[in-house]
């Protein structure tokens, strides 16, 4: 067995971990977190199928190793929207939180 | 010897993606998660895909973290939802074994000979004057990809902004973002913020560069240039950026438009929507390659730094600029 099929195979088991995190988390970023883990493991699948598809004295197909790269890029804008919707829910919450606990509570 | 270094590798990976799915404390899952970044890039060196790890490391582990680390606190403080019972986790448990068995299964029953484009990328490389078949394929032959890339990154940098929250009397998209971190920065922190920088800015240049003919590129290139501005705010050697910059607008924009101007010149002087004119197609790839390089940086710093806090508003003197 080559490395192509072994490293295929981790991508897979590093999806179906990722997919698992993203079911049962209880966090947004928890969810954030596993679906980067499902994302990378799929850019592995890829890049385990372009290098098998080595050719022409490249050390893999370079069309796939183009995509993943950007690929990689949308991952990490998909990522930073989601954390700056997460820390404006977890900002707007405390506010909410805040308002009715401090009428008791006198001048804050 | 290396299957056994291979297997190793995988597995490491998939025992710090189990550690981050399953942790408890948000800040020790963001750096498990760093770490599993570094694991791939591993991993893709093995798959002789250099210029995927360069990217991996730099974007999908390092600027991915650090906007994650930014969210781990706000985590800390959030209310956590109920968590899932056992059935849920049992039927999630299954669904995930399901997906890894077709995969796997994907895996296993490859078709033979592999589909490859490697050999017509080798073949129409030469015309395009540059040596790194991946540059080649990100800024010539799928050019417009790139170019969504870094509209989807300009993107992202509206939605984020546009996440401000209300500041009576100010103008939208305008202010300070939040200090990247509270504390003052310690002696090493400034000093290690002045001897990286030089380098820094040299690896930029570099990676810029040589992406032409050996794996580097743009992208990686930026990130560096990003990474390096990130250090100098951390070091607070720089000021925090005013969003309503028009400089700043420029930078942002810069790379973006360069491309697609050059993509209409293309029907000018080639013919086609992101044709290169003959003879001249290396020099004009550098210029646009060098404004995507300033671009996807600034654009990935004010990505980490997040929108407008509201502390601006209150400052004397806000509104002068």
């Amino acid at each position: 067995m080559s490395a192509a099929p072994l490293i295929g195979l981790g991508g897979a088991a590093l999806v179906a971990i990722g997919l698992y995190g993203l079911i049962v988390g209880s966090d947004g970023l928890k969810r954030v977190l596993a679906f980067n883990i499902l994302g990378g493991g799929m850019f592995l699948v890829f890049g385990a199928v372009a290098r098998r598809g080595a050719d022409g004295g490249f050390g893999g197909d370079p069309v796939p190793h183009a995509l993943v790269i950007t690929g990689i890029v949308v991952a990490f804008s998909a990522t930073a929207l989601a954390v700056a919707l997460l820390n404006r829910l977890a900002a707007a919450s405390a506010e909410e939180g805040k308002a009715p606990s401090d009428t008791p509570g006198g001048p804050s | 010897m290396s299957l056994f270094f291979d297997a190793a590798l995988i597995l490491l990976a998939i025992v710090v993606a189990l550690k981050v799915v399953t942790g408890r404390d948000p800040l020790t899952d963001v750096i498990a998660f760093i770490a599993y970044g570094i694991v791939l890039t591993l991993v893709w060196v093995r798959l002789a895909a250099v210029d995927v790890a360069l990217t991996e490391v730099a974007v999908g582990s390092g600027a991915t973290g650090l906007v994650l680390l930014r969210a781990a606190g706000a985590a800390a403080t959030a209310k956590q939802e109920a968590r899932p019972g056992r059935v849920t986790k049992g039927l999630a448990a299954l669904v995930s074994l399901v997906v890894f068995l077709l995969l796997a299964a994907a895996v296993l029953a490859w078709p033979k000979p592999q589909p490859s484009l490697a050999l017509a990328v080798a073949e129409h490389l030469p015309a395009t004057g540059l040596g790194n078949p991946i540059t080649g394929v990100l800024i010539v032959f799928r050019a417009l990809d790139t170019l969504l890339e870094t509209v989807v990154l300009l993107l992202a940098l509206v939605g984020i902004w546009a996440l401000a929250p209300d500041r009576t009397g100010a103008r939208a998209w305008s202010g300070t973002p939040a200090p990247l971190s509270g504390m003052t920065p310690s002696g090493a922190q400034v000093l290690l913020a002045q001897l990286l920088l030089p380098v820094g800015l040299l690896v930029t240049v570099y990676q810029f560069w040589a992406g032409a003919n050996v794996p580097a590129g743009a992208f990686q290139g930026g990130a560096v240039l990003g990474a390096m501005w990130v250090l100098l705010l951390l070091a607070r050697l720089a000021p925090l950026p005013r969003l309503e910059q028009p400089g700043l607008a420029v930078l942002v924009l810069a790379g973006p438009f360069a491309f697609l101007a050059t993509g209409l010149a293309g029907w000018v002087w080639a013919g086609g929507f992101l044709d290169y004119p003959e003879g001249i197609e290396k020099p004009v790839i550098i210029v646009v390659e060098a404004a995507i390089v300033v671009s996807i940086g600034v654009t990935l710093g004010l990505l980490v730094l997040g929108p407008a806090g509201p502390q601006a508003a209150d400052r004397p003197g806000a509104d002068a600029s």
